[in-house]
């Protein structure tokens, strides 16, 4: 056979050596210029003369025993976990269940239910969904606020204004959140809607609320409100913290949804009306699956601000889980022990809040169907 | 300008408005300013097949989306399957459960499967349980021939399959007249074939249709009238051989030079 006519392919060659491996990749991002290497040696400095001498005091040699301030104070050199220990259910529950760690089974059963109910919801097979929602949006609330304050059942009451902590958070922060979904979205669409009425209304809502802080808004709440009623009106500090934070939190939701809802291309209203789609079908079935879908970055980080915002709280007097942190670390038993509290509250806050944005990035990838508009 | 009738092309004699399927008189809109659409008058009968065409900008897109009230008209009636199209949302909705329409960009639901595309108006509009919905939906997507991509998302099918799916999704309604705008002039060119076909199917089978295209082929194979619009108005209309062979006005000859050129 003559040589011209058979194609012998080359023999592969190995990849450039540099490319392969731990060492290839480190040349590859870490020294790639002399930039780079030079940003890379400070980051690593960095992180060299910060991280032992963290990781000495915060775990090798903390202390974790004891019931009080004697064991820390006899070691200095490392963090008191026996603070946030002792005082663990006054800063996850409050100064009621602080105080009475018999009756914190309620708020833990309360949590448990929660849970329990709220799984199901995000198991795509699971069939009673609409059931459970049921459930979960209208008859937990009573459920929970019966076990948490108690006087319903013979159970002693844990007045709201001795709520607290963690647990404070989590409720202020999830009833926001559960009613400025639902108002954010009507907000949304009333603000595109073609009745001039209701589109000035909902502009009007949606200004007023977002040109003015959470924090002046819980003060005019605990200190404006009971101006307007009688005497004897004796609103709930709990109930005013969650009435203004809800309104409050639906104004950045119903903007985070209008995004959504102005990206939708005009195409997707046409379809849904050429066949005959009421409006509220069509917004049901076709827009707002969409829309909130776009909107989900932006929603979930509104959440996310809005749960660390519940710290404002304290301006009325209330004590979320940083404040709570705080107080038990002013407490005369602790003094001193305040960089223990923070830590521990920043932890929970970052583990809620990085939940929270992990679970939207999730749904988002769920929820993508490959479409580009 | 004068224009020639409707009547005056249309092949069957019967001139009893009653059995008109359209009927727009003296239709006018206004887009602000902008003087859209002129003195539109156009009777459509059962079983018609009309074919518009004209400049981009002429108001073809226009006057198909006032039969369905995606536009509203200001001045003149639209009387569509007997029923008046006025600002009564009752009325709107009766006109489009009867009309079915495909736009230029499918406009197919990206989050939905295709399936459940069709289904949609089924469910919600004629109430109608899911699973003959989705039987029904189903011998329509044979009929476009892509029953095996019921289960995909529109966003995963090529944009001939996405306009069938469309077409399907339409006719899933059993709608009196299909209202075609554009249908292939976003997609690339070996898909506008598949997309034809279908539309000539229908055609065959006795789908009363208003087509906006500039597949001038296709309206030789099936189109029983083609209408020339320009700057708002109905210039002119005729039987196709007559239309290609002799078009009466000089905007209607120059636009037939111009696109029968490619
Ligand atoms: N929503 C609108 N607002 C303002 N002007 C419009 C709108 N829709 C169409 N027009 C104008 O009306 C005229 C006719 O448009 P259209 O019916 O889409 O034309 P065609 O479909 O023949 O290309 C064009 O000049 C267009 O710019
Ligand atoms: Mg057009």
């Amino acid at each position: 056979m003559n040589a011209a006519f058979t194609h012998k392919p080359a023999p592969d060659r190995p990849p450039p050596r540099i490319s392969v491996g731990a060492v290839g990749w480190m040349r590859d991002n870490l020294f790639s210029s002399w930039m780079n290497t030079a940003l890379t040696i400070v980051a690593v400095y960095i992180l060299i003369t910060l991280i032992p001498p963290f990781v000495q005091w915060a775990l090798l040699d903390a202390n974790w025993g004891g019931r009080d301030r004697s064991i820390c104070d006899a070691n200095k050199d490392g963090a008191c976990w026996t603070f946030i220990k002792v005082r663990f259910l006054q800063i996850m529950f409050g100064l009621y269940y602080g105080a009475n760690p018999d009756q914190v089974w309620r708020p833990v059963l309360a949590f448990a239910l929660l849970i329990a109910l709220a799984i199901p919801l995000f198991v795509e097979s699971f069939p009673y969904k609409r059931y459970v929602s049921i459930g979960l949006l209208v008859v937990f609330p009573f459920v929970g606020y019966g076990l948490i304050h108690g006087q319903w059942f013979g159970l002693p009451v844990a007045e709201t204004s001795q709520w607290g902590g963690f647990m404070l958070t989590f409720v202020l922060a999830s009833v926001g959140i559960v009613c400025a979904l639902p108002i954010g979205i009507l907000l949304a669409l009333g603000r595109r809607s073609n009745m001039p009425l209701v589109r000035t209304l909902s502009v009007s809502y949606i200004e007023f609320w977002r040109g003015t802080p959470l924090i002046t808004i819980l003060f005019m709440a605990s200190v404006m409100l009971p101006l307007f009623f009688p005497a004897e009106v004796d609103f709930d500090k709990v109930a005013r913290a969650m009435i203004g934070i809800a309104l409050f939190q639906s104004a950045y939701t119903a903007e985070a949804i209008r995004g959504g809802l102005q990206a939708m291309p005009r195409g997707q209203f046409e379809g849904a009306d050429a066949m005959g789609l009421k409006y509220w079908q069509s917004m049901r079935l076709i827009i707002l699956p969409q829309a909130l879908k776009i909107s989900i970055p932006g929603i979930v980080n509104s959440f996310i601000e809005l749960f660390k915002d519940t710290s404002l709280v304290a301006i009325i007097g209330l004590l979320d889980l940083l404040n709570m942190a705080q107080t038990a670390s002013r407490s005369i038993e602790w003094k001193g022990y305040d960089i223990e509290a923070y830590l521990f509250a920043a932890l929970l806050f970052w583990i809620c809040c990085y939940g929270m944005s992990r679970y939207s990035q999730a749904l988002e990838r769920k929820l993508d169907t490959g479409h580009k508009h | 300008m004068t224009t020639l009738r409707a009547d005056a092309v249309n092949q069957a004699p019967n001139q009893d408005p009653r059995s008109l399927i359209i009927e727009m008189k003296q239709v006018n809109k206004w887009f602000g300013e902008f003087h859209a659409l002129k003195d539109i008058d156009l009777s459509v009968e059962p079983g018609e097949r009309i074919v518009i065409c004209g400049p981009s900008g002429s108001g073809k897109s226009t006057m198909i989306r006032c039969i369905n009230r995606l536009e509203e008209h200001q001045k003149g009636d639209i009387i569509v399957d007997g029923i008046e199209l006025t600002a009564d949302v009752k009325h709107i909705d009766n006109v489009r459960r009867e009309v079915g329409m495909v736009f230029q960009h499918f406009n197919l639901f990206p989050h939905l499967t295709v399936m459940e595309n069709c289904t949609l108006a089924l469910i919600w509009v004629r109430r109608m349980p899911k699973k003959d919905a989705e039987e029904a939906a189903m011998k329509y997507l044979e009929r476009v021939k892509i029953p095996e991509q019921a289960q995909k998302y529109p966003g995963q099918l090529s944009g001939g399959q996405q306009q069938r799916v469309a077409i399907a999704r339409s006719l899933c309604m059993n709608p009196k007249v299909m209202l075609f705008d554009e249908p292939t002039s976003a997609l690339d060119p070996e898909m506008i074939k598949e997309v034809l076909d279908v539309m000539i199917e229908l055609a065959e089978e006795g789908m009363t249709m208003l087509c906006v295209t500039h597949e001038m082929g296709f309206a030789k194979t099936v189109a029983n009238r083609v209408m020339f619009m320009d700057g708002g108005e109905i210039v002119e209309q005729n039987k196709p051989d007559e239309f290609f062979t002799n078009p009466q006005y000089d905007r209607t000859k120059l636009f037939l030079s111009q696109i029968l050129q490619h």
